[in-house]
Order: C-alpha cells, then structure tokens, then sequence
C-alpha cells in the first residue's frame, strides 16, 4: 500500500486522539453554562456533519434530505420514552437501525436518479416525512411532544442541572462519526465509494458493485444522524416536526462539511468548530432585536465563504503539509 | 394556480437549462416580487395588473446584478461547483429574507380592494376566481412571448450557443457573462411577473418565498431539467396534482401529492418528463 497514505491515517489517528483527550478536559476550565451549551452543539453538528459527509461527500450522492433521519432517531426515542417508557438508550438504537433500514428503502428507487434529480429526492421525501408527522396525532402532530424532565441520571439520559453529562456524550458522539469515516476510509467500502464518486460507470465496469456501495453509504450515514437527532431530542426536552425534520436541519448538516471541506476526513469537523460558534454568537448578540440582522450576517458569511473557498477551508492545512515533501513525495501525496 | 406555477418554473428552468446553476434564492426572487407590487400599491396606488411590468423589469435589472456580483464566481469555482452554487444561493436566499423582516418586519400583508381582488366569474356554469383567471392568461402569454423571444432573436439564439459551448461562442465574440446575466434577467423578470400577479390573492411575508420554492424545483424537475417547455408542463400537472389531492386529503397534506407524482414520474422516467440529456 501507499506508504504517505498509511503514514498520513497514523498520524491522522494520533491528532484525533490527542484533539479529543484536550477537549475533554476544556469543561473543568470553563464553567460558563453558555459557552458549554455552545461546545455540545458544536460538538452534535461536527458528528453529524461528519456522518452527512459519508454519504454525500464520499460516495457523492448529494443529499439534502438527512432531517428525515435526524427527526426518526428524535420521535423514536421521545416516542418510546413519554409513551411506553423505554429508555432512551434503546430509542436511540431503535430510531439508528429503523433510519438506516428506512434509507436503504429510499435508497433502493433513487439511487438510479442522478444529479439534481436526485438532490431534489431527497429534499421531497423529507419533506414528505415533515408533513406526515405534522399529521400524525398520536405522535403529537405539530403541537410535538414534550419530554418529561425526571431528574439527573444517566439511565435516562436526562441531566436538567448540568451540560456535562450531554458534552461528553456529544464528544463521544463526534469520536465515534470521526472514528467510523476514519475507519471506512481505508476500507474496501471507502474505495468504493472514491470510485463511485468519480465515475460510476469506469467504477462499475471494473467490477465495484455501486449500487450495494450506496446502500451501505446511506444505511451508515442515517444511522449514526440518527443517533445525533435522538440525543438532540434529550438534550432540548421538546420536540416539534419543524424542529426536528424542517429542510433547515438538512442544510445546516450539509454546511459545516461544504464549509470544512467535502468528501474529507477533517472538513466536518473543521466546519462545525468555525460555523457553529459563529452561527450561536451572531444568533445571541444581534439576533436579539428578532428583525432578522442575525440571518443577514449569517446568509453574508456563507456566501462568502461558499466563493472564497469552494473547495473547503481544510485545503489550507494539507497544503502546508505537502509543501513540506520532497518533490517526488509531493506528487505521490497528490495522487 | 398550476400555471402560475409554470411561471415561477420557467424562470428556474430558464436559469437551471441556461448555466446548469439551481437558483436555491429563486422563492425569496418571489418574495420581493410581491413585497415590490405591494408597496407599490400602497403608496403610489398603482394597482398589481399596472405594476407587474414594472416589477418585472425590476427584476430583471436584480437578477442580472445577483448574477454579475455572486453566481459568476460560485459557477467559476473549480472544485464541488454543486454545492459552491447551492450554498452561494442559498445564503443568498437567507440574506434576502433577513433584510425582509428588517425592514418590512415579518407581518402579513395583503393587497386590499385591487381591481381584480376577490371577484368571481362564471364560465360554463363554473365560478372561477378572476385573479387567478388573468395569473393564468398572463403566464400563458409570458410563456408565449419567452417562446418567441428564444426562438426567433438574436439574443435568445446567443443564449441557446451559449449554453451548448460556452467556449466556442466566445470565438465569435459573443461576451459569456452578458449572455449568462440577461439570462439570468429574464428568470427573475418571469418570476417577477407571477409575484406580482400573486400579490392580488396571496398574504405577503418574510417566508412567503419558501413555501413556492420547493414546488418550483419539483415542477423544473418533473418536467425534466433544460427544457423551458417542461418547466411549463410540469406547472400545469402540479397544479393539477395539488388541487386533486386538496380534495382527497386534508389541506395540510395537499403538497405531499406533489411531491409523490415527482417520485413516481422520476422513478419511472429518471429524466423527467421532457428532459433530454
């Protein structure tokens, strides 16, 4: 095997591992209760940005449609807990394997459309799945479903007196997407997928089963979205279909990844520590008069960074580290 | 109502067969469209069916400008033009609804006593709403005129060479970025002109936008991406579609038969109905 490449995933492995255990100890220095709601959210869209970016930045299939499963793994858990009282950690499982059966489902029909054909899919079925809820009366129709607070515990997975418990919940969350797309990206799966990005046609003539490598994009990427949205669900204690399922959500998954850089390791998680701290302090600081200030400076900074950096802001990194190769090194990094 | 829809579509599609480029701010196009025909209506007291020439040029001079300072470089851009296009346009669409609810705040507002508003007539024994009655006609007559307009000058064949080889009509000293934002003019003016049209029976908010966005990527869609004549097809069985699922759901639920006859169609016929490619 390319020996830069495995040098590169060791040394991406070591970083990780290392950004992880500082960001874990961040909360004992700070103890401002904003800041730290703050991180937790950064935190969710990193895991979830990161997740998205299997699917639509790996495999290319461009979805903007990802609510769908970030509401599914949200209703399944406050679903279960308020009407029967199963615990959430089971909700959360539930909700992961219901939206990756459920995106395989979809995926069977619309994996054959390309294009924008395919984008417009997604955004249609999601919002098919927004509209169905919103009807649906048992599951609380737009009024949505409140979750009972019953006290700190992590059997529950509830925690109203402290962030804590949902920040390191969060960063396991953001480690475990961060740990998978590492993980894929060496796999026969992860090749797959390049190709399929690439050129489905070369790819399948050379014997890549595209279509099953899609499948399984999309079953690991709904999963894990869903398993973001379910804690999402504990972490907010209210959910509504607007909130949970609105296009809004499929757009802010996609952002960070566009932002950080598409079909990268890093980009997701890169995009979510500018975007998201960003978006909260322009939200709490100009947002406030509610006349729409927070959206014009906000819509501003992603037009911008959209046409400064099309190409993703992580492109600034891994250039400093080829210039730092010797010329026949550079170009087997560039290949 | 459904080719009204057409209207708004043919200015998409207009833009989507021209450059390849999803115009994800085309509902808030819309959206100032209507606020335009309101105010003037209300100072001015010009009434929708005088100003939506106005509004249309209007328009046309705003599209062409959001094509000179964003959609230029957002279609240069090397690596994922895609989403480069969809997020330039869409926080595009974000700005254009923050400044909305800045300065026209987020209240409803309608065009009262119109000449048009609220009158009825009957033809062969069906009563129909004369607002949307003239919507219709002027889209038919816009779509006409489009028709012509693409057909038949020099412009509209400059647009056409232009979108098969950008490269060969620079050659010919055609300038690819007048093309491209004349083309991308006569989108926001078409859609200028339904938001005009709809300002007589539509309330007009901040939001207004988002609602007829999604429904006009679907009816672009439906009809198949880079073809104009589709977009306006597409217009019509929406309408079609929503105004039979009005009747069989309840009102809440009338887009999901849209969306269910797009899937259905692309499923079937993966291009759209008339696309080509």
């Amino acid at each position: 095997m390319d020996t830069a490449f495995a040098e590169r995933r060791r040394r991406d492995l070591i970083v990780a591992v290392v950004l992880a255990a500082i960001a874990a100890t961040v909360p004992l220095f700070v103890k401002d209760v904003y800041v730290q709601n703050i991180m937790v959210l950064t935190l969710m869209w990193g895991a979830l940005s990161q997740s998205w970016n299997i699917l639509s930045g790996y495999c290319g299939q461009i979805s903007l449609g990802h609510a769908l499963y970030f509401g599914i793994g949200a209703y399944t858990t406050a679903l279960l807990f308020t009407k029967f009282g199963v615990l959430p950690w089971f909700g959360m499982l539930g909700g992961g394997v219901i939206s990756a059966l459920i995106a395989m489902a979809l995926g069977y029909p619309c994996f054959r459309l390309r294009g924008h054909y395919f984008v417009i899919a997604t955004i249609v079925i999601a919002e098919i799945g927004l509209l169905l809820f919103h009807n649906w009366d048992w599951a609380g129709a737009a009024m949505g479903i409140e979750i009972p607070a019953r006290g700190d515990s992590w059997l529950k997975f509830q925690f109203p007196r402290s962030k804590l418990p949902y920040f390191y919940f969060a960063l396991a969350l953001a480690c475990v997407a961060w740990f998978v797309t590492w993980w894929l990206e060496d796999s026969k799966w992860g090749y797959w997928w390049r190709a399929v990005k690439d050129n489905p046609e070369a790819a399948e003539s050379l014997g890549v089963d595209v279509f099953n490598s899609k499948m399984g994009a999309a079953a690991v990427s709904a999963f894990l979205v869903a398993i973001g949205g379910s804690f999402y669900a504990q972490f907010v204690y209210f959910i509504d279909p607007e909130s949970v399922m609105g296009f809004q959500f499929s757009l802010l998954m996609a952002l960070p990844a566009v932002l950080g850089g598409i079909g990268t390791l890093w980009g997701p998680m890169l995009g979510a520590v500018i975007l998201i701290p960003l978006t909260e302090l322009t939200r709490s600081y100009v947002g406030g008069s509610g006349r729409g200030v927070d959206l014009i400076v906000y819509g501003g900074l992603i037009i911008a960074i959209s046409l400064a950096r099309p190409q993703g802001l992580i492109g600034l990194f891994t250039f400093k580290g080829r210039a730092g190769l010797s010329a026949p090194k550079r170009k087997e990094a560039v290949r | 109502m459904g080719l009204l829809y057409g209207l708004i579509a043919v200015g998409l599609a207009l833009i989507f067969g021209l450059m390849d480029v999803v115009n994800f701010a085309h509902g808030e196009f819309l959206m100032i469209a209507m606020y335009a025909t309101f105010f003037l209506f209300v100072f001015f007291a010009i009434d929708p069916l005088l100003s939506a020439p106005l509004v249309a040029a209007a328009l046309f001079v705003f599209g062409a400008v959001v094509y000179l300072l964003i959609v230029r470089f957002a279609v240069r851009a090397k690596a994922n033009a895609g989403m480069v296009q969809i997020f330039s346009t869409f926080g595009l669409a974000i700005v254009m609804r923050g400044l909305a609810q800045y300065f026209f705040t987020p209240d409803y507002r309608s065009v009262t006593h119109s000449w048009l508003g609220g009158k009825t007539v009957s033809v062969a024994g069906i009563y129909l709403p004369v607002p949307q009655l003239v919507g219709a006609l002027v889209a038919i007559a816009a779509f006409g005129a489009l028709y012509l307009f693409i057909n038949r000058t020099d412009f509209g064949r400059a647009l056409e060479a232009t979108r098969e080889d950008a490269g060969a009509v620079a050659l010919v000293g055609i300038d690819k970025n007048k093309v491209f934002a004349l083309g991308w003019g006569l989108g926001a003016a078409l859609v200028g002109l339904a938001g005009a049209i709809m300002a007589i029976f539509f309330y007009i908010y901040p939001d207004v936008g988002a609602s007829f966005a999604l429904i006009a990527y679907v009816t672009v869609a439906l009809g198949g991406f880079g073809s104009v004549f589709g977009a306006f097809a597409g217009g019509i069985i929406v309408g079609l579609v929503e105004a039979t699922t009005a009747m069989l759901l309840p009102p809440s639920l009338k887009a999901v038969g849209i969306y269910a006859v797009y899937l259905l169609v692309v499923f079937v016929r993966p291009r759209g109905l008339f696309g080509s490619m």
